[in-house]
């Protein structure tokens, strides 16, 4: 029992409606991921302080200082707050798709078949650009072949859910396979990859991706979100109430597919973003849907954060940011699974 | 010849107020499995129809079809005149509300959010919430008896509690006519005639019509003015409760041998199943 007796109906501003709680933790996300950001541009051989930082940031700061931070350490820092948000968001569309709190990219197969895609790219001895566009195509192309397997007179979330993990049993074979082909430098080159690291990212990891989300954000965040929400309550109601379910549907799967695979091109299968983010926002605003906004923020917060320490907790030694998310993400699980035991729900 | 003409002018009264609702040479079906063929439906206007029909007879599978949410393999469902398919989803979904059977709560969602998002197909995405919308939601909120619950979480409310919630969502969304698939499944007694109450009250206070789905023939005979009974994916009679609720008719819709007498209450057909085996008497 949380709320007692009448209330307003929904506070309004400007014709939308708004729950208080949500807005002020996608705000502070946000803020705590440009913190993070902040910190990790000013991290390193060459220290520089915050101020600093921002100074440099606003067009103020030495030349030195403007070289490190714009070419150095921003792309690496827009690249963890643009794949945090975007794994993020994937994550919530697809929990909020297959109505299951575990449907993340990771386990219905799309993440897997980017990882196909990089290897196949790493064993023939690609490039760096050729293994973030076997990537791309790899999630395209198993997105495309889960959606055409579990459509069945329209797409429903238990179809997808049981192809996705038929497809990723099928997948992981098949990188295993890839990996024992490559050469051992080659090997090495797609663990590192597949464990999910934003070392030494340039602008032109980050643009595909951010052009990407400029596009594709407001289309989900915007255009489907309340559409999504009404699917929430069942495919009859939502249809009842005016949802076009299948083309909607059709719309976020491509949204989501294309937004993991892109992901995955600028910083690896970078692993447990898209399931925890999109269950961590659903925690602290308490509102029912599919929270896609506090989700995507909470993500970019995650994934900054979760960079920040991958930098700084072992001196003289970075760990790829894949192995902090991992942990974090593991854990969090464990303590979740351990919570609701306590709380007598399984 | 006379004949001829003043059928005519029938047929034209008929076009000018015919039913907003209705289908015709219907083929209902999943996948391959053809539920119904030929299946010719009229819900007169203002009317409170109520379906019924043995189990897998296709009353739900028809509710489906006349709410667009099955799309006909052959025939077609006319909304005022025009085929619902090819009308804009959300300008069908301003005229026409469904409840399905089994609709899913948010977790986490409140009473009035829940009656809130039956005003969806009014909103655009510049424009989400507007006083008329809160002004309808607290309307359905007060006509459904749920407007005192407003802040409370549907998870936490009881069965009948949670019907209520769910048809004043139906209502939130102002439509005309308004179709439930069972409303009253899952609920005892008491909250069954509180339900169906309700949908008689909307009925008549509001003028809409409403068209159920009902497995219990006593509360359709009692609360329907329009019934169709069906079996076999085919409409074997439609009518008032008292033409359509015989003995012969539950006999052949059903397969249960029964006696129809008054209802001692209303004076509406009730069914009363015969014995299997008369008991002595004492």
């Amino acid at each position: 029992m949380t709320a007692v007796g009448p209330m307003p109906v929904r506070r309004v501003a400007g014709g939308i409606p708004l729950r208080p709680r949500a807005v002020a933790v996608g705000a502070g996300c946000l803020l705590l991921a440009l913190v993070f950001g902040v910190l990790a541009v000013g991290g390193g051989d060459y220290p520089m302080s915050p101020s600093d930082v921002v100074r440099t940031l606003l067009g103020g700061g030495a030349p030195a200082d403007e070289f490190i931070v714009w070419e150095l350490r921003l792309p690496r820092v827009v690249t963890a707050l643009l794949v945090g948000a975007a794994l993020a968001l994937a994550g919530a569309v697809f929990q909020s798709l297959v109505r299951n709190p575990l449907g993340s990219p990771d386990l219905l197969g799309f993440t897997q078949g980017s990882a196909a895609g990089a290897l196949l790219v790493v064993v023939t001895g690609g490039s760096s650009a050729a293994l973030a566009g076997g990537a791309v195509l790899g999630g395209v192309v198993t997105g495309a072949v889960i959606y055409a397997l579990a459509w069945r007179g329209g797409l429903h979330g238990h179809r997808l859910v049981l192809v996705g993990i038929g497809a990723t049993a099928i997948l992981t074979g098949v990188n295993g396979y890839l990996l024992t082909r490559g050469r051992l430098m080659e090997a090495a080159r797609a663990m590192l990859w597949l464990t999910g690291s934003l070392d030494g990212r340039g602008w032109e990891d980050v643009l595909p991706l951010l052009a990407a989300m400029a596009v594709l954000a407001p289309v989900v965040l915007i255009g489907c979100a309340r559409p999504l929400a009404m699917t929430e309550m069942g495919d009859d109601l939502a249809r009842g109430l005016g949802v076009r379910v299948q083309g909607l549907r059709l719309t976020l799967v491509a949204a989501a597919v294309l937004l993991t695979s892109l992901a995955a091109a600028a910083a690896g299968p970078v692993s447990f973003v898209a399931l925890t983010a999109p269950h961590l926002a659903r925690r602290m605003t308490g509102a029912p849907g599919p929270n896609l906004l506090a989700a995507t923020c909470t993500g970019a917060a995650l994934l900054t954060g979760a960079d920040l320490a991958a930098q700084r907790l072992f001196a003289g030694h970075q760990l790829p940011v894949g192995v902090v998310t991992g942990v974090l993400g593991g854990g969090y699980l464990v303590w979740l699974l351990a919570a609701q035991r306590k709380a007598g729900r399984i | 010849m006379t004949g001829t003409i003043v059928d005519g002018n029938v047929m034209a009264g008929m076009q000018e107020d015919g039913p907003r609702l209705r289908g015709s040479a219907l083929t209902l079906s999943y996948d391959k499995r053809v539920v119904a063929e030929g299946l010719d439906v009229v819900i007169p206007d203002r009317s409170f129809t109520v379906i019924i029909g043995p189990n897998a007879c296709g009353k739900s599978t028809l509710l489906r079809a006349l709410a667009r949410t099955l799309r006909p393999a052959a025939g077609s469902v006319l909304l005022d005149g025009r085929d619902i398919s090819a009308l804009p989803a959300r300008k069908v979904a301003r005229t026409l509300g469904l409840l399905p059977q089994t609709s899913v709560a948010p977790d986490g969602i409140t009473v009035a959010e829940l009656v809130g998002r039956g005003r969806y197909p009014h909103q655009r995405l510049l424009r989400q919430w507007s006083s008329d919308d809160e002004r309808v939601v607290h309307a359905s909120m007060e006509a459904t008896g749920v407007a005192d619950l407003a802040g409370r979480l549907v998870d936490e409310l009881s069965g009948g509690q949670r019907q209520r919630v769910w048809i004043a969502m139906a209502l939130a969304q102002e439509t005309p006519l308004l179709l439930l698939d069972e409303p009253t499944t899952y609920l005892d007694i008491a909250h069954q005639i509180e339900v169906l109450d309700l949908c008689a009250r909307l009925h008549e206070e509001r003028g809409r019509t409403l068209v159920a789905v009902l497995h219990d023939l006593n509360h359709a005979a009692r609360y329907a003015t329009h019934l169709i009974a069906m079996r076999d994916g085919r409409v074997v009679a439609a009518g008032t409760p008292g033409e359509v609720m015989t003995a012969d008719l539950v006999e052949e819709v059903f397969r249960l041998p029964c006696r129809v007498i008054d209802d001692p209450e209303t004076g509406t057909p009730l069914v009363v199943p015969a014995a299997r085996r008369r008991t002595a008497t004492r």
